[in-house]
């Protein structure tokens, strides 16, 4: 039971002495630019945003701490800085690395099918969903002779039934 | 005849089940690596750029060095143990008599030229890229990368992770030789 107690009070402690590790840690990866203006410092948080890191795959170059991503940051900050749009430093980028660093893909010949892919699928799907539909009243009408009789027998049953 | 149109009808999500399965399945089995990104710059010269050499601080290079001859470009870095990995062969590629330039990436020069002192030295010319200025007009997002450019100084290929016996066999030496 002491033993208990005792760890119960150090886990708190542990917890802060975590906390506190770990903030010092992310508060460390963060660079920080300075801007002439409030368009511009938008511009930045946009792009670097939108721009992919070629080295860690599956962050932007604000989320990543790898060195390349630094690298791409600075550059941004530094074209940015120069005044440059924000669809001339993608350019710039995607000279360099290809349309990997972009989050927001181009329509090309190799990535048309994500706009086309999901409208061919609806189509064809009405498609077959119209002929189903269109089918549906000839088959109604397939009885021969001995079912249609049987049909209109079970009718009056039915309507036998439910007047007593 | 019915029956039929209706067979067909059902192969349709099939036939593209298939396709999609295959489309799929193709980089897998090939054991494609998706880490591995083909160069934007394929097609197009070597950009233009100044560097030092990385014995000699006075002595200066720009793009017309990688005209006349087609050679080969390898980026590379102390900090990088790959690149430690595949020096060996690529002294062997030099050996065979393949030109190669080397261009040391956002490294420390000291460093860089102790190792090519205590590992020998398979490059022509070796570029001092301290600042990563060429490497980011490059599009290099990784040390080790080779680039194969031609005697007109369009970059051809480029491949990225070390040269080893295999992967330059299997492939890369059919690369290099179609190059003129």
């Amino acid at each position: 039971m002491i033993q208990l107690n005792k760890v119960n009070k150090l886990l708190p402690l542990l917890l802060a002495a975590c906390m506190i590790l770990f903030s010092h840690a992310s508060q460390a990866a963060i660079d920080t630019f300075e801007f002439e203006n409030a368009q511009q410092e938008k511009t930045f948080h946009e792009l670097t945003k939108l721009l992919r890191c070629p080295k860690c795959q599956n962050q932007n170059i604000a989320d990543s701490n790898a060195e390349l991503a630094k690298d791409l940051r600075n550059k941004t900050y530094e074209l940015v800085k120069q005044g440059q749009s924000k669809d001339q430093v993608v350019d710039y980028m995607v000279a360099r690395f290809g349309n990997f660093v972009r989050y927001d893909p181009p329509v090309t010949p190799a990535t048309i099918f994500l706009w086309l892919g999901p409208l061919l699928f609806i189509i064809f799907g009405l498609l077959v969903l119209i002929r189903q539909i269109k089918k549906q009243p000839a088959k109604a009408n397939n009885l021969d002779d001995q079912e249609q009789q049987k049909l209109q027998q079970l009718l009056k049953q039915h309507a036998k039934d439910t007047k007593s | 005849m019915l029956n039929k149109r209706r067979v067909l009808t059902l192969l349709v999500p099939f036939i593209i089940f298939i396709i999609g399965a295959i489309f799929l399945a193709t980089p897998l089995l090939k054991g494609s690596d998706p880490s591995k990104l083909d160069s934007a710059l394929i097609g197009q010269a070597v950009p233009e750029f100044t560097l030092q050499d990385i014995y000699d601080a006075d002595k200066q290079y720009d793009a017309s060095i990688f005209k006349g001859q087609k050679m080969l470009l390898n980026v590379w870095a102390t900090w990088c143990p790959t690149c430690y990995a595949e020096h060996t062969y690529l002294n062997k590629l030099a050996k065979q008599g393949l030109y190669i330039v080397g261009m040391n990436y956002k490294d420390d020069r000291k460093k860089a030229i102790r190792w090519l002192k205590d590992l020998n030295d398979p490059y022509k010319i070796s570029l001092f890229d301290k600042s990563g200025m060429l490497g980011m007009d490059l599009g290099v997002y990784g040390a080790p990368e080779t680039f194969f450019i031609d005697s007109n100084g369009i970059i051809q290929y480029r491949h990225v992770g070390d040269l080893n016996n295999k992967v330059w066999n299997d492939k890369l030496l059919a690369i290099y030789e179609d190059m003129q």
